[in-house]
């Protein structure tokens, strides 16, 4: 179907300034933190452009500590999940036992107990297991995720019971069966899934906040937060700065996958 | 293989044999089932079952500052949160700041899925655009806006300026704080939810649209009988998620207001997390966080119940 | 092995009535054994019990002489194509064909001795590298049998394997597995719900309906003896017609339908003396009536042309029956046609239990026809 030319310029026109509109914060940010302090200040427009502020957020703060911490932790995190919420979308769809839908029922429940609900006592059993400031304490606790479990569960229904039976047949049990046909075949919802995972353990705030309390295991966002405490007050330069190397590595990972992402969610959600 | 059988065959048609080896076989499908489950279950155990209970339980006790137990109170501590001015302000600002939040929230997104659903060249390019801000941290964002908001280089400001208004104290002035915070949480939450939003509308059969062109309905009637119509069950999640996501706001407010100015921005988890690790008092601060999951529960269950037929998981 | 023994198999879910009722069968070996009735009739549950997918809810089933009731789909020793192929979507041509060598641990010189000997049999050397989705459903199909034939197993079960084809390659297909089975002498067992695929395919035939077994035999046999009504109607296209048929002993009648009456010598015509009979004419005995020999004229409803025969379609009471004529006749709708119907080529059934009472007298009639 072709749209009349008088609409299309409509809508370009309005896709245009939204898309200003919702990106102007972030176009702001990025403009800042090549200027200089007395550009800032002055409210002008930008006179000269430098790496200055980046080198002196890096200079100042252990910001490459703290992304190599971030990217750990988001990483563990990512893989703990897809390992955890395949298995159980597999047992969930593959297999048939006793208790299977109490369990399945189970898992829907977890999602109304929301994490700050119960983030008092979880921060006391870290405590007590000696996890804060370490790499376990940050990321164990998020490894189980009914989302994920669902998400792929929708995925591997999709699969054909007749794969898995042609594997009885062949002689082929059920965890190779999973390793050498589902993940393969479900790759792109695990891709999809394991890019929602990583954004959303990338840009983690609470918890991180509460369980580390110095440099060792410190996420980007909490260096962040402390580049903006600590720095003195005017030096926006240096604060947009970090702010900029802590949305980098996420937003070409939503750049990359959006599309991929868009799809997967609205599979998980509506399903 | 073959040993087993040759048993069978001299008991012939022996009952009980198939049934024990029918009941081992259930015992294995069990056992299997359960190691694949196991991972899940004992980190759900471990990390939400035992705490949430432990919250229940906390919240009918005095603590010492580690956290553990000195004195059973009963509802003493229900009784002080709801009777506590401060609270109740937490409260009232957590609904009014789900208020302002959803409606725009959804509002706004749902203009840009609808236009970014056009077949237009370059479309990617807007896309990408409009989900951006899921991709940026709460940190991020909360400094993007700390700036935003300034009294004195803030560009909102100056743009009043320009204007010949006068600047705001965005986050200074009490009857304004809240409505700032809500402004960074919506522009946050659009990129999220526009992606939702955006999937929802291109699972609509096109034939549907096709059809309403042979018809001859127009652009706008398009949109309210079929569009919005068919649509429902995608926005009924996302103002769910959304009201959900409202109640556990955090580090916008850690970062722009620290609850102030006058509490007016002090919403639930933050609340939650101030009485628990600024000022030690884990036993109210579990009341707190039980209340805050009776509201998530609720919410989550009326999900369930209105969006059954459409938001299924089954 | 090979060999199958069926012994009162029963198969109920949930305690509800039986899916499958006490099923006795034998399936002899290198026999091409089809399993043939509407959906839901249970066949395809048949066939998976028998590759051990399904539990059984009782009775006894062998393969070989050895009671396999517990044994896991793997130790049964057979190999099975699915209706949907059961292709993996991440795997090529190649690696789909020896999955089940690989499981089975068949060494990889073996595997390569079988791999080259079954594609080149197959047609498919060309297509090795190939992925699933860049095959043609035809393609598809041959590498799910390749996939069967490279196990060497000596049973092979197909679940309704062509109905996913159109209907000249199914045609094609038909012969390429009956040639397949013949040439590697394995045990077949074949579902589905196309009576052609049954007839053109199978030594024998088992047709099923609602869990129970109509009758087993040669498709020749089923079509003229058919065993009961449910065969009779499911067995042949175009169906066969039927009528409720009535006696008059006084007036030496046979009166179909209220509408039809046929004469009958009781010296010659021997005709069962049922109170209630159903008759049944195959659309290839109601001839077009000669000068000489017409019984009937009745008008024609319906007529399709399909160049090589005519199918004629008359109004007899409250039913629709078709004649089957060679060649191309000249007939207008709402004409009215002179027809024979010989009482040697009714088969009579008892209207109550649906059961065969007298076959037709049929065969040598078929050649009089072409006459």
């Amino acid at each position: 179907m072709t749209i009349p030319t008088g609409r299309k310029v409509i809508f370009y026109i309005l896709l245009i300034i939204s898309g200003f509109l919702v990106f102007a914060p972030t176009l702001m940010a990025f403009a800042m933190s090549f200027m200089s302090n007395k550009d800032i200040m002055t409210g002008s427009l930008p006179t000269s452009l430098s790496f200055d502020n980046y080198v002196r957020a890096f200079g100042q703060f252990p910001l490459l500590k703290y992304l190599l911490n971030s990217l750990i932790i988001s990483l563990v995190i990512m893989l703990g999940q897809l390992i955890l919420s395949s298995l159980a979308a597999y047992a969930f769809v593959f297999l048939e036992f006793k208790g299977r839908d109490l369990l399945f029922f189970v898992f829907i429940a977890t999602m109304m107990v929301p994490f700050e609900a119960s983030i008092i006592p979880n921060f006391h059993i870290i405590r007590d297991l000696g996890w804060i400031d370490t790499y376990p304490g940050l990321t164990v606790p998020f490894f189980a995720m009914a989302f994920g479990t669902f998400l792929l569960r929708q995925n591997f229904k999709q699969i054909p019971k007749e794969l898995r039976e042609a594997s009885q047949i062949a002689g082929m049990g059920d965890f190779k069966f999973y390793l050498t046909v589902v993940l393969p075949v479900a790759r792109t919802s695990l891709l999809t899934l394991g890019v929602y995972g990583f954004l959303t353990s990338w840009n983690m705030y609470l918890w991180p906040l509460l369980t580390t309390t110095n440099d060792n295991v410190r996420t980007v966002q909490i260096g962040l937060k402390q580049l903006q405490t600590q720095e003195q007050l005017n030096d926006w330069g240096v604060i947009m700065a970090g702010a900029v190397i802590v949305v980098i590595p996420t937003l070409i990972l939503l750049f990359l996958g959006q599309s991929k992402l868009q799809k997967g969610l609205t599979e998980g959600a509506l399903k | 293989m073959s040993m087993n059988s040759t048993a069978i065959q001299q008991t012939p048609k022996s009952q009980i044999n198939f049934e024990q080896v029918k009941k081992k076989q259930r015992m294995k499908n069990f056992s299997k089932g359960m190691l694949f489950l196991l991972p899940s279950i004992v980190l759900f155990s471990v990390f939400l079952f035992y705490p949430l209970a432990r919250t229940i339980y906390l919240s009918f006790f005095l603590t010492d500052a580690a956290g553990a137990t000195t004195v059973f109170v009963g509802w003493e501590n229900y009784v002080t949160m709801f009777t506590s001015p401060i609270f109740l302000q937490s409260m009232k600002s957590t609904f009014l700041f789900v208020l302002y939040t959803v409606p725009i929230t959804i509002i706004i997104s749902l203009f840009l899925a609808v236009i970014a659903n056009e077949k237009l060249k370059g479309i990617g390019f807007f896309r990408t655009i409009y989900s951006s801000t899921m991709g940026i941290s709460v940190a991020a964002a909360s400094v993007f806006w700390l700036y935003l908001f300034h009294p004195s280089m803030g560009p909102l400001n100056l743009l009043l300026n320009a204007i010949g208004a006068e600047g705001i104290g965005w986050l200074t002035d009490p009857s304004w704080a809240l409505f700032a915070i809500a402004i960074t949480t919506i522009w946050m939450n659009i990129g999220f939810t526009f992606l939702i939003l955006l999937g929802g509308l291109q699972s609509i059969d096109s034939s549907l649209y096709e059809s309403a062109d042979i018809d001859g309905a127009g652009y706008f009637y398009k949109l309210r009988r079929i569009t919005i119509p068919m649509l429902s069950p995608t926005l009924f999640f996302v103002v769910t998620v959304t009201i959900i996501n409202a109640f556990q706001t955090f580090g916008q407010i850690d970062i722009l207001t620290q609850g102030g100015p006058v509490n007016s921005t002090n919403l639930v988890v933050y609340s939650i997390y101030r009485e628990a690790f600024v000022n030690y008092k884990f036993g109210s601060a579990s009341a707190q966080a039980v209340l805050l999951f009776i509201i998530i529960l609720l919410m989550t269950f009326l999900q369930f119940k209105f969006g059954e037929r459409k938001v299924h998981y089954q | 092995m090979g060999q199958i023994d069926l012994g009162d198999i029963s198969k109920s879910y949930d305690k509800q009535k039986n899916v499958l009722d006490e099923i006795n069968l034998s399936i002899e070996e290198g026999e091409f054994f089809v399993l043939v009735g509407p959906s839901g009739s249970g066949k395809s549950t048949l066939l998976r019990m028998i590759a051990g997918l399904e539990d059984i809810t009782s009775g006894t089933l062998k393969i070989g002489d050895e009671i396999v009731n517990h044994l896991p789909p793997k130790d049964r020793n057979l190999s099975m194509v699915f209706q949907n192929y059961a292709l993996y979507p991440h795997l090529s041509v190649e690696q789909n064909i020896l999955f089940g060598l690989n499981a089975k641990k068949v060494d990889k010189e073996e595997q390569q001795k079988r791999l080259i000997e079954t594609t080149e049999m197959m047609g498919l050397s060309e297509l090795l590298k190939r992925k699933p989705k860049e095959l043609s459903g035809g393609q598809r199909q041959r590498v799910a049998l390749a996939r069967s034939v490279v196990s060497e197993a000596p049973l092979c079960l197909m679940d309704e394997p062509l109905s996913n084809l159109d209907a000249k390659l199914r045609g094609q297909m038909r012969m390429e597995i009956r040639r397949l089975q013949k040439r590697l002498g394995m045990t077949m067992v074949y579902v589905t719900h196309d009576q052609v695929e049954a007839m053109t395919m199978g030594d024998r035939i088992m047709v099923l309906n609602d869990g129970k077994i109509q009758q087993v035999g040669k498709p020749i046999t089923l079509y003229n003896e058919p065993a009961n009504l449910f065969v009779a109607s499911f067995i042949g296209s175009p169906k066969m017609n039927m009528g409720k048929a009535v006696f008059h002993a006084d007036r030496n009648q046979l009166v179909i339908d209220d509408a039809l009456h046929l004469e009958i010598d009781p010296v010659i015509n021997n005709v069962p003396r049922y109170p209630n009979v159903t008759i049944g004419i195959r659309a290839e005995h109601l001839f077009p009536g000669t000068a000489g020999n017409t019984t009937h004229t009745i008008e024609v409803i319906n007529v399709e042309q399909l160049g090589n025969e005519t199918l004629v379609a008359f109004e007899v009471g409250a039913e629709v029956w078709t004649a089957k004529w060679p060649g191309q006749w000249d007939v207008q709708v709402g004409e009215k046609v002179p027809v024979h119907i010989a009482i040697e080529n009714l088969c009579f059934f008892d209207s109550d239990t649906g059961l065969l009472i007298k076959p037709a007298r049929a065969g040598k009639q078929q050649e009089v026809v072409t006459a």
